[in-house]
């Protein structure tokens, strides 16, 4: 069963167009890897996913139903099963980590204030913050780092059925970056987490990946090429024939240093 | 629906696409407007006090110090045409009748406009920038409800606060400027004055108010949520929210002005005072 069906979906900041015609389901159970270059427009994919943006043609279903065949009501209920981990941490600044993090308990959830504590310590543990340490700072004070763990502290903290991650371990140090890499495993395991997952870190892929969608600016794609160039296993990925896909995965340049020297 | 593009925009072009942008720009602003009066509530968790205290405690230095020197402007200003038809005494009247019915409102508007209106336009532009109003969505919190309602309320319950107190400096340093520095006689300054201003100027500055500070709540909130990226996106956000605000009051000043003089010949016929 999908979760959530992208149909025909383009988007367009005014004169920029970002997708076309772009078609993708994310079924129960799975961990579906985004990837592709800056800019192709993978951030904004996983915003429609949530209904954070709205396609400019297109639809995009929850559940096989259309989003916006609910009321507006029913869809911010709904949204609630979605995690999200901003891709710059979104860390709400005037408020301190404790209370970023406890915020969609609080908002949402009538829990007893013992209760949300519990909830936020654990989370932090999870994500390798020391809660004594880093509860009372305000997100200015952090690392960035810290910042994209707290984001993703804040996230899991809702027990989401469904987390869409942006680029969980960029900025991360190995070690650290291999420790939400098994988070991620983790808490797909222990409850059965859907998981969307942007990255650029081919550790993370082939980690984590159950499927791999690989997207390509439409600047570079003639008008009536897919923009979807891949879609696959993480094996399939790395014995693709597609330079544009193996050399992606395995981060060779190739030939774009003499595109980009001739341009 | 068929769009040309012409090779070199002449004036019509021009001239169409301001007129365009300045009707989507009053549609979009209506629309928020609904959005806002749908998610009205009194806010939950005392969020509105710290916003409160920055619209309206903080507001007070620069309202106090405009409002002082309006006062004596219009006294010197006033002075020498009323002296020379030998009306000195006349002064109170017109400082006081200006300032309740316009400069009060106005002036403290512009002020409310600058100071809090642009930060507001700066803090959501921010927010929207850094994903924040995003994350809001995501986490169950309603945008407009968590940043607008109260920022909203602030503006919309402290602006008539704010004019009364501009009104009263403003009055205040006006007398005491004609009465010790012009020599203006105390009593008959206050004699007509009182003479002249009715409840119905002062009522008519205050609501005037109102709508001006609905106004500036309403064009910062929204330039902020539809900030463009990067500082400079923040800081046009902010610029954009003060010269609206201020069209916008102009505007707004202009209507209401006329409206209530017209309503005034309505209640009561035939009556002259009002000059
Ligand atoms: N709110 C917005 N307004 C205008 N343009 C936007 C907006 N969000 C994204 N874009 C544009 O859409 C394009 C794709 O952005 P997106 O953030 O999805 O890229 P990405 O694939 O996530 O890149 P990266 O790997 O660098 O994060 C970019 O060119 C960006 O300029
Ligand atoms: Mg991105």
């Amino acid at each position: 069963m999908s979760l959530i069906d992208l149909k025909h979906a383009s988007m367009s900041f005014g004169p920029q167009h970002v997708l076309r015609d772009i078609t993708l389901e994310v079924c129960k159970g799975e961990t579906l890897v985004l990837i592709g270059e800056s800019g192709c427009g993978k951030s904004v994919t996983m915003k429609l996913m949530m209904d954070l943006l709205q396609p400019t043609k297109g639809k995009v279903l929850w559940d096989d139903k259309p989003i916006h065949s609910r009321s507006a009501k029913k869809i911010s209920q709904e949204r609630l099963k979605f995690g999200y981990l901003f891709q710059q941490a979104a860390l709400f600044d005037s408020l301190t980590v404790f209370e970023n993090v406890a915020f969609g308990l609080r908002q949402n959830k009538r829990m007893a204030e013992a209760k949300v504590e519990e909830t936020v310590n654990g989370r932090l543990r999870d994500v390798g913050l020391s809660p004594d340490v880093v509860v009372d700072k305000k997100p200015a004070e952090l690392s960035g780092g810290m910042r994209k763990r707290v984001g993703l502290a804040r996230a899991l903290a809702m027990s989401p059925e469904i987390m869409l991650y942006d680029e969980p371990t960029t900025g991360l140090d190995p070690i650290m970056s291999d420790v939400i890499n098994e988070l991620i495993l983790r808490t797909r395991d222990r409850e059965q987490m859907t998981s969307v997952v942007v990255t650029h870190d081919m550790h993370t892929v082939k980690k984590v990946a159950d499927r791999i969608v690989m997207f390509y600016p439409l600047t570079r794609l003639e008008p009536d090429e897919p923009q979807i160039i891949f879609e696959g296993t993480p094996d399939e990925a790395f014995a693709c024939d597609d330079p544009r896909v193996y050399q992606f995965v395995r981060g060779e340049a190739g030939e774009r240093l003499t595109e980009l020297a001739a341009a | 629906m068929t769009t040309t593009t012409l090779s070199r925009p002449n004036v019509v072009h021009i001239v169409g696409e301001t007129v365009l942008d300045g009707v989507r720009l009053v549609g979009d602003l209506t629309l928020f407007f609904l959005q806002l009066l749908w998610w009205m509530k009194w806010p939950r968790g005392g969020v509105i006090w710290p916003i409160m205290y920055q619209t309206g405690v903080q507001s007070l230095p620069v309202i106090l110090i405009t409002g002082g020197f309006i006062g004596m402007v219009l006294a010197v200003q006033a002075y020498d045409q009323f002296a020379m038809m030998g009306m000195e005494n006349q002064l109170g009247t017109v400082i006081n009748v200006t300032l309740v019915k316009e400069l009060g409102p106005v002036l403290a508007a512009l002020m409310l406009a600058g100071r809090v209106g642009s930060s507001m336009a700066a803090e959501l532009g921010t927010m929207r920038v850094t994903e924040q109003i995003d994350a809001l969505t995501a986490l169950g919190a309603n945008p407009v409800r968590f940043l607008v309602v109260p920022r909203f309320l602030a503006c919309f319950l402290l602006i008539p606060l704010l004019t009364i107190v501009a009104d009263g400096i403003g009055m205040l340093s006006g007398w005491m400027f004609s009465t010790k520095i012009l020599g203006v006689h105390s009593f008959y300054y206050w004699h007509h004055s009182f003479n002249f201003i009715t409840a119905y100027d002062v009522m008519s500055g205050v609501v005037k108010s109102v709508f001006f500070g609905a106004a500036i709540a309403i064009i910062a909130c929204h330039r902020g949520f539809h900030s463009r990226a990067g500082a400079e996106g923040v800081g046009r956000a902010a610029t954009e929210s003060f010269v609206y605000s201020f069209v916008a009051i102009l505007l707004i000043d202009f209507l209401l002005g006329t409206f209530f003089m017209k309503l005034y010949y309505v209640l009561w016929p035939g009556d002259i005072s009002m000059v």
